[in-house]
């Protein structure tokens, strides 16, 4: 700058004389206003399927519930009354056989994967292997279980049985286990490991005593809302657990359960069926959304 | 071990004692203690094993299964489209056709309608209390039992909608997407009820990305004067989007595997139509039908149809994971 000159703003041409408070009559406002009801609109679409669907299940199914409905078994085809007793006892005992399953297979899977190796090139193929398996389609381990256990009569001679439909849905439960269990557990702070180590404590002591009790609240988050997705499945039930129309009959038979009744029962052409299939899945849904406040219940005592 | 309570100085002190080696005698892990901490590791190495043990079994289970069908039929199982257990002729078109297309049309109303709620519920557009209660609700939506859903979209959904197919068909009847007069079940109640499914996810997945963004991008965009969507269009979408794609193709993962709802809607048909109105099938549905009374190479045909879906969801996962893990937080 050889001959600095005094400088004059000629504000009229630089700046804008408009009125700086908002004004919505403006294309860039209105546009804005109109994105923003269409996403609106986008979020009330997107709730209205479970208002609706909660609403038929409440309305169709709410007024079936009775005491017989839990104590009786389903009626023959064409005839009136009955319950879904054996269905609601079914579906308990082969989302408790999936759970004895997957929950301990999966707390270890994620113990080693967070606790022991978690930069090896084996852990890493088991983290690859487990985001896989959570993408397999839930039909394919109903596959998967019929021709390793239902065809193979590998217990006892029986083909369908209450023990291959834990067992399936155990496949489809053990990703979601793996994956809380590792993410819980590597959100406890390191110091806590080192202060378990400090004080003398052997590995195990460590991941038993420390770390995986302060990771309680994340993985009990994740077990609860998986059990809460396995008891809803179907697909890998269908020709695994198969259905009966009577009582359980111990775990290496064929066995009830309200998601398949549900299946079975709308696609028939009869009244009642149908009205039982409305009943489970009132009942069906209703343990699926406790559950599921549980475990936000579960994870919000933990942050107070 | 500090077990010497007597403070220093006092009492005579012995020049020979090794002070430390007295004070901090490190104690010696039992064998014990030892094997319990190695037996550990190997049990929860094991217990970590079994993730690729039911891997490769699933794969093995089923290409074992499918090896009778692919010998016979060979790749032109997935071009012919007659299903014929009599004449023992098998042909997945129809099947693989409608799981394509299912999916993929469920997707393109569904990612609209998902990355719309997902800003809708994190760009601070409404009171935050509200914000939550619609997240909780899609979440909710997200546990309902996909045979719950298969029962109201029979029952509910599809009387209800079936006058809007009826004018789809006499307003775009003339194309041979809407040729046939819509009769309960089909594949466009099918997409609808896919697009329940895929909804949650890709609203949540878009949700968690758009909540990643870091504050000063938004921060930026303001103070170059731009209004709240011009953010959204030209800074936020594009940051997050890579992890919006990685959450859109988990979405279609789960709609070309989704059994339950689709089984009970699409119709199963066994003959091709073109028609989006007229019923169709999936592979998911066609083995939920018809997997438990087969037998024979209908079992191993059904088996070479259940290895195509593996392989399809398997490839567009790992390109998900790809995704996912390669470009997400990368601005």
């Amino acid at each position: 700058m050889a001959n600095p000159s005094p400088i004059t703003y000629d504000n009229t041409a630089l700046f804008d004389r408009r009125p700086l408070h908002f004004d919505p009559g403006l294309r860039r406002n209105r546009l804005n206003l109109l994105f923003t009801s269409i996403a609106g609109i986008f979020a009330a679409i997107a709730v209205l399927p479970l208002v609706l669907v909660l609403f038929h299940v409440l309305m169709q199914g709410g007024r079936l519930i009775s005491a017989s409905l839990f104590t009786q078994l389903p009626p023959p085809p064409g005839l009136e009354g009955g319950g879904i007793g054996n269905a609601i006892l079914g579906t308990v005992l082969v989302t408790l056989i999936a759970s004895l399953i997957a929950i301990p297979v999966g707390v270890g899977g994620g113990i080693y994967l967070s606790e022991y190796s978690s930069r090896g090139w084996f852990a890493q193929f088991v983290s690859f292997g487990n985001d896989v398996l959570a993408g397999v389609p839930s039909i394919i381990s109903g596959v998967f279980v019929y021709g390793i256990v239902v065809a193979t009569r590998i217990f006892f001679d029986q083909s369908y049985s209450a023990m291959a439909g834990g067992i399936a849905l155990s496949v489809l439960m053990l990703p979601t286990v793996i994956k809380t269990t590792d993410e819980g557990l590597k959100l406890v702070p390191q110091e806590l490991r080192w202060g378990a180590y400090g004080v003398g404590a052997s590995k195990f002591v460590t991941v038993t005593r420390i770390t995986l009790p302060s990771a309680f609240t994340p993985i009990a988050t994740g077990i609860v809302l998986s059990i809460a997705r396995a008891a809803g499945e179907t697909a890998p039930l269908i020709f695994t657990a198969l259905f009966s129309p009577f009582w359980p009959e111990g775990v290496f038979n064929p066995i009830a359960t309200m998601s398949v009744l549900i299946f079975n029962f709308a696609i028939m052409p009869y009244e009642a069926q149908n009205e039982l299939a409305w009943a489970a899945s009132f009942v069906l849904v209703m343990m699926i959304l406790a559950a599921n406040l549980l475990a936000r219940w579960i994870s919000r005592m933990a942050k107070v | 071990m500090l077990t010497d309570s007597s403070p220093a100085g006092s009492g005579p002190v012995n020049p020979n004692r090794n002070l430390a080696a007295d004070a901090f005698t490190l104690r010696r892990r039992p064998p014990s203690e030892k094997l319990i901490d190695l037996g550990f590791r190997q049990l929860t190495l094991v217990l970590a094993s079994f993730v690729a043990i039911v891997l490769l079994g699933i794969f093995l289970t089923v290409f074992q299964g499918a090896r009778e069908a692919i010998s016979s039929f060979g790749l032109s199982f997935l071009t012919t489209s007659s299903w014929d257990p009599v004449n023992e002729e098998y042909g997945a078109f129809i099947a693989i056709y409608g799981t394509l297309v299912t999916s993929i049309l469920s997707l393109a109303i569904a990612i609209p309608l998902g990355v719309g709620t997902a800003i809708f519920i994190t760009e601070d557009l409404i009171p935050s209390s509200l914000r939550e209660a619609i997240g909780l609700m899609v979440e909710l939506l997200a546990a309902i039992p996909s045979v719950v859903l298969g029962l109201w979209a029979i029952f509910v959904m599809e009387p209800a909608i079936r006058p809007a197919l009826n004018l789809l068909h006499s307003l775009l009847g003339w194309t041979p997407f809407f040729n046939t007069v819509p009769q309960g079940p089909g594949m466009a109640p099918a997409i609808l009820i896919l697009v329940v499914m895929v909804l949650p996810i890709i609203t949540a997945i878009s949700r968690d990305a758009l909540n990643q963004v870091p504050i000063e991008l938004r921060q930026g965009a303001y103070g170059v004067g731009t209004t709240r969507w011009g953010a959204i269009f030209s800074v936020i979408l594009p940051a997050a989007v890579s992890a919006i794609t990685g959450g859109v193709m988990l979405a279609l993962g789960r709609a070309m595997g989704e059994t339950m709802a689709v089984t009970m809607i699409v119709g199963n048909a066994l003959n091709f139509d073109l028609s989006l109105l007229a019923p169709g099938n999936t592979i998911a549905a066609m083995l939920a039908n018809q997997f438990g009374e087969a037998d024979g190479i209908q079992v191993s045909a059904l088996m070479y149809a259940a290895l195509i879906l593996m392989l399809l969801t398997f490839a567009v996962n790992v390109v998900a994971q790809w995704l996912v893990r390669r470009l997400s937080l990368r601005y």
